[in-house]
């Protein structure tokens, strides 16, 4: 880690013209789990501004590796082999360091492994589903796994998710932290999702679809994809009339 | 014509989906063997400074149902007052004391529960002391984005009505909504996602 002094300044305003509306009936869940009154919009304060921050002693040597974290007797799961590998970026530019990045997916049959899921393509005894990892000082992050399929879902009678895989980020305050999805290059499936239709502006929905990246690809073993995250940029706290320290 | 003004585009959220447990909690989520525990089940061990205390509550929708995949996390100071991150730079916190957990929703019942310390006062941007508080975020199922808010404790009456930010809540029975219950060392905290008693939620 470098000796610079940690930005300490509040995050710029959250677009949320950019980011979903909390209800979005056509995604039939949110309709009661989305709140109706208005948000109270505050500057961040410290408790906003600082956040967790998780060491390297946290990672198992597999963590990033869905192709191995589950395996047995080293066999690896049934699908398409991809390494899946971007930055961790602020809305400057600046990276994200040392960041904790959580993943997490169904297998090449479009199954989770958790308690509650029925589906009925099968389990690959060879896979989890669960990675992480922390970003290096470039803010990238890579991990390999296998090209989640597709599944249906409760919502209307033949909805489907397209492929994609679940992103954890916690940055470096506890108001940048954020969840969203990876979708892939080309799926025709992407919109026709009602969840990702919760998006309304189609740059946005376009900036959670990660392009195939045959200079990342391994000949003779993986495909690959890039995708870069934005979190919330930070201000500049020059000019900001704080007491010492704050 | 002006130079253009580049800013990238925060990510866009998405909702956390019914398994958020397999990313985040695998081993709750009957995952087990790829980590060792899941993160932040404990935020203290037996050096911990403070009062001992248990935030105990549900996340309700807007029938009143306790949703039952709901994962919840809190970010909290010591009991000085100070954050475990690097972005505190007013002192040491307790390093014996994490300040975040992570708790998902029982899956019959709907609780969370946090064993946690009693945070100390922080001070707002002006140096005025908010009163003590406990960030949380809550995602699950059907929320797009994460939700943000507060809870403030029952016993601190004197410093929540000083508190600038429970001071901006224009409507004032809405408070209360943000206030844990205390009995005995136990918080009781239901977070309403809808109706008359909506918790109020945080842009911030």
């Amino acid at each position: 880690m470098s000796n610079q002094k940690p930005e300490t300044g509040a995050f710029f305003q959250r677009d949320r013209n950019w980011q979903p509306d909390a209800y979005t009936p056509k995604y039939k869940t949110s309709i009661l789990r989305s709140p109706q009154k208005p948000l109270l919009s505050l500057d961040g304060t410290l408790s906003e501004v600082t956040g967790p921050v998780f060491g390297h002693n946290l990672l198992g040597e597999l963590d990033n590796d869905l192709l191995l974290n589950f395996s047995k007797d080293g066999q690896t799961p049934v699908g398409e082999r991809i390494v899946v590998h971007g930055r961790v970026l602020d809305e400057r530019g600046v990276p994200v360091k040392g960041t904790l990045v959580e993943f997490w997916q169904a297998n090449a049959g479009g199954r989770y492994r958790h308690k509650k899921e029925t589906y009925l393509a099968p389990l690959d005894p060879n896979f989890g589903g669960c990675g992480r990892t922390i970003t290096d000082e470039n803010g990238g992050y890579c991990f390999r796994t296998v090209k989640p399929g597709a599944y249906p879902w409760p919502n209307g009678v033949n909805d489907w998710r397209p492929a994609h895989i679940h992103f954890s980020l916690f940055g470096h305050g506890f108001s940048q932290r954020l969840i969203t999805q990876m979708y892939f290059e080309g799926d025709p499936l992407i919109w026709k999702c009602p969840i990702v239709q919760s998006i309304g502006d189609k740059d946005a929905i376009n900036q959670l679809i990660a392009p195939l990246d045959m200079a990342s690809a391994i000949p003779m073993d993986s495909l690959a994809y890039k995708f870069d995250i934005i979190l919330r940029g930070r201000r500049s706290t020059l000019f900001e009339n704080r007491r010492e320290g704050n | 014509m002006t130079q253009p003004l580049t800013y990238f585009k925060e990510t866009p959220s998405q909702t956390a989906g019914p398994y958020v447990h397999i990313g985040c909690t695998p081993n709750f989520s009957g995952l087990e063997g790829v980590y060792a525990t899941d993160l932040g089940t404990k935020m203290l061990n037996d050096d911990t400074e403070g009062t001992r205390i248990t935030i105990r509550g549900r996340v309700l929708d807007g029938t009143g149902t306790p949703i039952k995949d709901a994962l919840v996390e809190i970010w909290q100071a010591d009991v000085k007052g100070l954050y475990n991150s690097p972005t505190e730079l007013r002192g040491q916190a307790d390093p014996n004391f994490t300040g975040w957990g992570r708790c998902p929703s029982d899956m019959t019942s709907g609780e969370f529960v946090f064993e946690t310390v009693k945070p100390g006062q922080v001070p707002f941007k002006d140096g005025r002391l908010m009163a003590p508080h406990v960030t949380l975020w809550i995602v699950a199922r059907g929320i797009n984005i994460g939700l943000q808010t507060r809870m403030y404790f029952s016993d601190e009456e004197a410093a929540n009505a000083d508190d600038p930010i429970l001071a901006r809540i224009e409507h004032r029975h809405r408070v209360s909504t943000l206030i844990g219950t205390k009995a005995g060392n136990e918080y009781t905290f239901d977070i309403h996602l809808q109706g008359d008693n909506e918790t109020v939620f945080f842009d911030i």
